[in-house]
Order: structure tokens, then C-alpha cells, then sequence
């Protein structure tokens, strides 16, 4: 445990000094300065608003903002979604597979779109490289760098006054993806291919194995190895919080995470960016202690589930210890804990920590099969998920949502005083609170209506692989997943299924879609109005009242809307085999 | 309106060309520069011929092989165009049915091996392609290497050092050993050894 516990705070401390500069930097980004990276790229920049007709200073309300966003999302749903059906017959495809069938075709489109990227298909036995290329790595740009532009319009109505203007899509988009994400995934990539993640477009690699088996009759001499432009594809999955995998097993394959290293690494830079943009709504909104005040409410939330996690899948599998299997861990010796699904070179506790930090952002990558992790363990994925992806969350969007919760948390406490509440200086009315909520409760709404209709459906539970309440599980994980824009899955459920391929495919745009677009028409509204001064009403957003206040809020809303359905799941699996010992007694 | 939506597609159709081929493929053109043994996969060869990856594991059945985690790939274990998990949840009783055959199958291999059974000897892995064996799965096999393989312990305990991977500053990562090299080594040996067992190609 202690080995997990300084891996845990070293990854913590490494991404938040990672972070600060970061996003200092994102801040002269956006605000257009004039500096070292906008002498390097600047050229470029302009290259591109020239030939696409963007003016640069022109200012969008937020409803051109928000159509500006549907309409190039829809252009990219559109272009994977041909290129997904038309793979067979395009080139680099040395494998030669065929056109993705339809209903996957629409769901793998809509899930790279909405940066959820939800995998009902194995990469390395369905997609040509092409499509891995061209399609799926283009969105993993192109979706994170849209999350972006869903916070950078909130942030700048909280701290304009009295204007429409929220900034221009265009500029944002193409300034995240020129100025952020490309230099830092080629930065990273470098490091991942030394480690051994594999780059090329060779077909695959026909090795004569160095123990030939019988196999049911059949002699087997050869491995075929999958190979592929991984490491390219890789550093944005995670970057970007994208996470989805270019081989079927993700994060657990030794060609995307060879090493260690690489997998401490994938971890950082799955909470870098989220991090960052908390440092760079200080910058824009220049109260850099509430900043820190956001930063202190998510590592609040999430230091305390991550140990539950850790601490069961270190201390192993029960049932296996019966069966005299050792699980005790030596560091050693290494090898302890619940080790399915696991790999050896990250261990039970760097797994969980992993997992942890794939459902607190919206990322949804593994390096472990989350289906046979310890039940509690599973339920802090579901948990992490369940509050909104506001822990980190994804880039972008889960700033946003935690801005909703704020605006509800300084509601609350207004209610609380009797005064008209504030956040920043910029007095929250009803049509904020409105809006606040709507985006909020759109997801708990999607995802319980959309586990009791495929818990009560032939189709729906036709799906489960795992018996008992860990089959219940598994759906409310795939719903929570698609809702919340996570991605990560319970690998057991046959999710290739029409009726999976619908449910997800519609949970997926419905939550990135409706929770996201209220928040842009709040902010629209906050920009039109004038800061008020503080008062001695104020509920100020940096003090530690206002920080139990908003964790407060966030488990609440958590806990009340998901206890019961993680209750039946989880819960119950944890319980059942205390349950069973106490009836045999 | 209008203008947006032409703006939307030229600057898609660009940033789609920046991300989608030149990033990729300029990385690729720098990975085979640069890192060419990583960037093709990590391959081992021997005597001219692909045997494997370092970094994928590869199903050993033989006793005189240390044999790798179990894998839950289809159709063949170690399927390296096939990854993936059991996704056997932790209650499942046909986890517990698979773990117990593993038990069996290791115990019948080296009846003489006493003490509990290292977890990963018994719990299929991640990617089903876990090239790695940890420090006490090693060591639990050994005696039936050594005794299966004709080979000396101490010989072998070097093996074993020579291809452990340590942990990053002792606290990133776990002690494992990379058991495709391992065996491969073992396989020079044997080889070397008598010419003529070499396995049939």
C-alpha cells in the first residue's frame, strides 16, 4: 500500500507542477498575446483563418457559438462515419478488413465526436490503419480541442460585462489544437516510442513462436502481431481525454503501454489539461484562489475514492485466497493483489490508481479489465463517473460542469442567507440557476431511464456477460459511460448489439449535447450583466466553507440520484458473499 | 449561416490534413528514424527469423520453459491480433473454475512445488499478451525448469536477474521479469545443447 499511496501523491504533484505553467501558457494563448509560441506558430495560425474565412476579432453570441460547434461536429460525425463504412475499399488497409458495419459504424462516429469514445469494436481486427488515422486520431484532436471551446465561452461570461460577445469558435478550435494539443502529443509521443510503443505502417508481423502448442487438435507456430501508427494516436487518446484504445485491450497492451514509465505517464497526462484549465480559468477570471479553491474541492473528491480502490484490489480476491493463492504483496517480489485483467508490470495498485483517474476525467482508458475489478472497486468507477465528471473531468467539459455546480453551490447558500446570490462578482438569477440545473440533470436522468430500459428489454439483457448483480453492473456501467462521455466500459456486455449500438450511440450525444449547450446559453446571459461589487453577503468562492459547500453539493447530487442503482450493483456484490456466510452459519 | 458552414468544412478539411497525415505520419517517419527497434514492435530474432516481440507474451506449454500468466485471447492464448481480458467479474464462479485448473494444471507439472501458488500464475491478464511474469512466479517455477530443462539453478537464477525489469526509482512499476526473453535465452541454451531437438518449422 505505501508503495501505491507515494505513486498516487508523486502522480498528483507531478501533473499540478505540470499544470501551472500549462496553464498560464493556454492563457496567453487564448487571450491573443503576442509571445514565443505565437512568433513560432503565429504564421500558421493566420495561414489557416485566411484560407478557412475566419476573421479573427469577430466576436459570436453564444448561440452563433453554439452553432458554430453542432455544425462542425456534424461535419465530423459525418466524414468518420463515411470513412468508418468506405474503409474497404481506401487505402493503407494491409489487413484488408472490411467497410464497418452500419449500426457500429454510427455508434463508433457519435462516440469519437462527443469525446467519449465508447469501443464496440476491437481496433486491431476491425480498423485499417487509415481509418485509425484519418478518422479516429482526427477526432481525438478534434473532439478534446471542442471540449475546450465548451468552457471558454463560461468563463468569459462570467467575466465579461454587459456585451454578447463570448469569443469566436473558430479561433478558440483552431488556437487549442495549433498551440496545445499538437506540440504536447508530439513532445510525449517522442517519449512513448522510445519506450517501445510501436509507429509504422507496416502490415502486421508473422513470428514463429519459440514453443509451438497443440491447441484442441491444431498445431500453432505462428504469433501473428498486430502493429499499427499507434504511439500517434496514444499521447492525444490520453491528452485529450479521449481514451479510446487503438488494440482492443487499450491501455493494458503492451504496444500502447509498454513500460511502467509510460504508464505513469498516460496517468499524468490524463488529469493535465483538466488541471490546467482550472489554472487558466485563475488567470482569465484573476482570482486565482478560487482556482485553487476548484483544485482543492476535486482532489477532496477524489484522494479518498481512489484509496478505497487501491486499497481493495491490493488486498485481492477472497475467494482465490481460499483456494491457496498467494495475493500478499511484496514489493519485492511484486505479483499481489486481485491480478485478473491486471498486468504485471503495473501491478493491483498502479491499475486502480489508473482506473481511478480514467473515471474521475472523462477519459474511459484501462490498463486492466474493469469488469474483474473487486466489486467497491467498480463501484468507484461507476461513483466517479456518477458525479457529473466534474473530478478533473474531461478537458474542457468537466470545468464546465463543475462551473454548473458552483452556480448551484452559491445558490444554495444564498437561499441559505436570504440574499440573491453571486458568483464572481456576477449576480446568479433564475434563469442561471435554470440553466445550471438543466445541464446537471440531464445525465441522471439519461442514465436511470436508460438502465431500467435495458434492464426490462430481452435486448438489453441479453448483453450481460457476468452473473448476479455484477450483470446489473455491467449495464448501469455502459449507460453511466456513454452519458457521462467516459468511454470506459465493463468489457463482459455484448455492446455490438443494435439496441446497444442505439442506446449508447443516443446517451452519448444527448449528454454531451444537453448538458453542455445550457451552460453556453447561461453564460450568455451571465456576460450581459455587470459585476457587482462584494458585500457582506457574499458568499466568497475561495474559503473553505465554499469548498465543503461545493463537495457537498456534488456528492449529494451524486449520492441521491445514484445510491439506489449502485445499491443493486456493486453494493450488493460486495455484500453478497457476507450475506451468504451469515445464512450457511 | 452560410459562412459558417463553409468555414466549418475548409477549416476541418485542414486541421483534419494537419492531424490526421501530416502529424501521424511525420511521427512515424521520426519513430523509424530514430527508434526503429521500438517503432516495429520490439521483435527478438534468431538466426535471421522473427521470434516473437519482447514485449508480447507468448504461450509456453513445455516444462522446461517458465510458462507466462495465463491468457483469456480467442481462439489461440497470446492471440496478438486478438487482445484482450477475461472480464470474468470477481465472483464469477467460472473465475474460480479457471484458477482452479490453473492450480491444478502447475501442480501436475511439478508435483514437488510446496507453498501457495503466486496470483499471477493463476489470473489471466489485461491485454491476454502480458509478456511479463512476476519475481515470485519465477521462482515458483524454478525447480521444474531447472529439472525439466537439465539446467543448473544458479545458471537460471541468472537468467532470471539478467531479464528482470526493475521498478522506476523503486516505486513506478513492479519487479517483473520479461519471460519471452527469458525463454528465448532457455532456448539458445537448449539448442545449443542438441542440435537435433529444435523444434519442426
Amino acid at each position: 500500500m505505501m508503495v501505491t499511496l507515494v505513486l498516487t501523491a508523486l502522480v498528483l504533484i507531478v501533473t499540478i507542477a505540470l499544470a501551472i505553467p500549462l496553464g498560464y501558457y493556454m492563457h496567453r494563448v487564448y487571450s491573443g498575446e503576442e509571445f514565443w509560441a505565437r512568433r513560432m506558430l503565429g504564421p500558421l495560425e493566420r495561414f489557416l483563418y485566411k484560407i478557412s474565412g475566419i476573421r479573427q476579432n469577430e466576436e459570436m453570441d453564444w448561440k452563433r457559438y453554439a452553432t458554430a460547434l453542432l455544425i462542425f461536429n456534424l461535419l465530423g460525425g459525418i466524414f468518420l462515419y463515411g470513412l468508418l463504412l468506405l474503409q474497404g475499399i481506401l487505402p493503407l488497409n494491409p489487413e484488408h478488413f472490411a467497410g464497418v458495419p452500419g449500426g457500429s459504424a454510427f455508434n463508433t462516429a457519435v462516440s469519437f465526436v462527443t469525446n467519449t469514445n465508447w469501443q464496440d469494436y476491437a481496433g486491431e481486427s476491425t480498423l485499417s490503419y487509415l481509418a485509425q488515422m484519418l478518422g479516429l486520431t482526427v477526432q481525438n484532436f478534434l473532439s478534446a480541442a471542442v471540449g475546450i471551446t465548451l468552457v471558454l465561452p463560461i468563463i468569459r461570461g462570467i467575466v465579461r460585462q454587459k456585451t454578447d460577445g463570448l469569443g469566436n469558435f473558430w479561433v478558440d478550435l483552431t488556437r487549442t489544437v495549433l498551440y496545445v494539443l499538437l506540440p504536447l502529443s508530439t513532445l510525449l509521443g517522442f517519449v512513448f516510442m522510445e519506450q517501445g510503443v510501436v509507429q509504422t505502417l507496416a502490415p502486421y508481423v508473422h513470428a514463429h513462436l519459440i514453443d509451438p502448442f497443440n491447441w484442441h487438435g491444431r498445431k500453432i507456430f505462428h504469433q501473428i502481431i498486430a502493429l499499427g501508427p499507434v504511439a500517434s494516436q496514444e499521447v492525444i487518446k490520453q491528452l485529450g481525454n479521449n481514451g479510446g484504445g487503438f488494440f482492443n485491450a487499450n491501455s493494458a497492451h503492451p504496444f500502447e503501454n509498454p513500460t511502467a514509465l509510460t504508464n505513469f505517464l498516460q496517468m499524468v497526462s490524463m488529469i493535465l489539461i483538466p488541471t490546467a484549465l482550472v489554472f487558466l480559468f485563475g488567470h482569465m477570471t484573476q482570482s486565482r484562489r478560487t482556482a485553487w479553491a476548484i483544485l482543492v474541492a476535486m482532489l477532496i473528491l477524489f484522494v479518498p475514492l481512489t484509496l478505497v480502490s487501491e486499497s481493495f484490489e491490493l488486498a485481492g480476491n477472497p475467494q482465490l485466497t481460499a483456494l491457496h493463492v498467494a495475493q500478499a504483496n511484496r514489493p519485492s517480489l511484486a505479483g499481489g493483489g486481485n491480478l485478473e485483467g491486471v498486468e504485471d508490470r503495473f501491478g493491483s495498485g498502479a491499475s486502480a490508481l489508473f482506473a481511478s483517474i480514467a473515471t474521475a476525467t472523462s477519459t474511459g482508458a484501462a490498463n486492466s479489465a474493469y469488469d474483474s475489478l473487486m466489486p467497491l472497486s467498480g463501484g468507484v468507477n461507476l461513483f466517479f463517473m456518477q458525479m457529473g465528471e466534474t473530478v478533473f473531468g474531461g478537458v474542457g467539459t468537466g470545468l464546465a460542469t463543475m462551473l454548473a455546480f458552483m452556480v448551484f453551490a452559491v445558490f444554495l447558500g444564498g437561499l441559505m442567507v436570504g440574499r440573491t446570490p453571486e458568483l464572481l462578482g456576477k449576480k446568479i438569477e433564475s434563469f442561471e440557476t435554470k440553466m445550471a440545473s438543466l445541464s446537471i440533470l440531464v445525465m441522471p436522468l439519461l442514465v436511470l431511464v436508460g438502465t431500467a430500459i435495458a434492464v426490462s428489454t430481452a435486448a438489453g439483457r441479453a448483453g450481460v456477460f457476468n452473473p448476479g448483480a455484477h450483470g446489473f453492473s455491467e449495464i448501469l456501467y455502459a449507460v453511466t459511460s456513454s452519458a457521462n462521455n467516459n468511454g470506459s466500459a465493463f468489457g463482459g456486455l455484448g455492446a455490438d448489439t443494435r439496441f446497444y449500438n442505439l442506446l449508447t450511440g443516443f446517451c452519448m450525444l444527448i449528454g454531451r449535447y444537453w448538458s453542455y449547450l445550457p451552460l453556453l446559453a447561461m453564460a450568455g446571459s451571465l456576460s450581459r450583466k455587470q459585476k457587482v461589487p462584494a458585500g457582506a453577503g457574499t458568499l466568497v468562492t475561495h474559503t473553505p466553507i465554499f469548498i465543503s459547500l461545493l463537495v457537498g453539493v456534488i456528492l449529494l447530487f451524486g449520492a441521491l440520484n445514484f445510491f439506489p442503482a449502485l445499491a443493486l450493483g456493486p453494493i450488493a456484490e460486495q455484500l453478497v458473499p457476507v450475506a451468504t456466510h451469515l445464512l450457511v452459519r | 449561416m452560410l459562412r459558417d458552414l463553409k468555414t466549418a468544412l475548409l477549416l476541418f478539411l485542414f486541421l483534419a490534413v494537419m492531424t490526421g497525415c501530416i502529424y501521424p505520419l511525420a511521427m512515424t517517419v521520426i519513430g523509424q528514424a530514430v527508434f526503429p527497434h521500438q517503432a516495429n514492435g520490439s521483435l527478438l530474432r534468431m538466426r535471421g527469423q522473427v521470434v516473437g516481440s519482447s514485449l508480447i507474451g507468448q504461450y509456453f506449454r513445455e516444462r522446461r520453459y517458465f510458462w507466462s500468466r495465463p491468457s483469456a485471447t480467442s481462439p489461440v492464448p497470446d492471440d496478438a491480433a486478438a487482445s484482450g481480458a477475461s472480464n470474468l467479474g470477481p465472483d464469477n464462479p467460472e473465475l474460480l473454475k479457471h484458477v482452479q485448473d490453473r492450480i491444478g494444471r502447475l501442480r501436475r507439472a511439478d508435483p514437488h512445488a510446496r507453498g501457495p501458488v503466486p496470483v499471477d500464475l493463476v489470473t489471466s491478464s489485461g491485454s491476454g499478451l502480458d509478456p511479463d511474469i512476476s519475481l515470485a512466479a519465477a521462482n515458483y517455477q524454478l525447480p521444474r525448469v531447472a529439472q525439466a530443462g537439465g539446467i543448473s539453478g544458479s545458471i537460471l537464477r541468472q537468467l532470471i536477474r539478467d531479464n528482470t525489469i526493475k521498478p522506476v526509482g523503486g516505486f513506478i512499476g513492479e519487479p517483473v521479469v520479461d519471460v519471452v526473453r527469458l525463454d528465448l535465452a532457455l532456448d539458445r541454451i537448449y539448442s545449443s545443447k542438441h542440435r537435433s531437438v529444435k523444434t519442426p518449422q
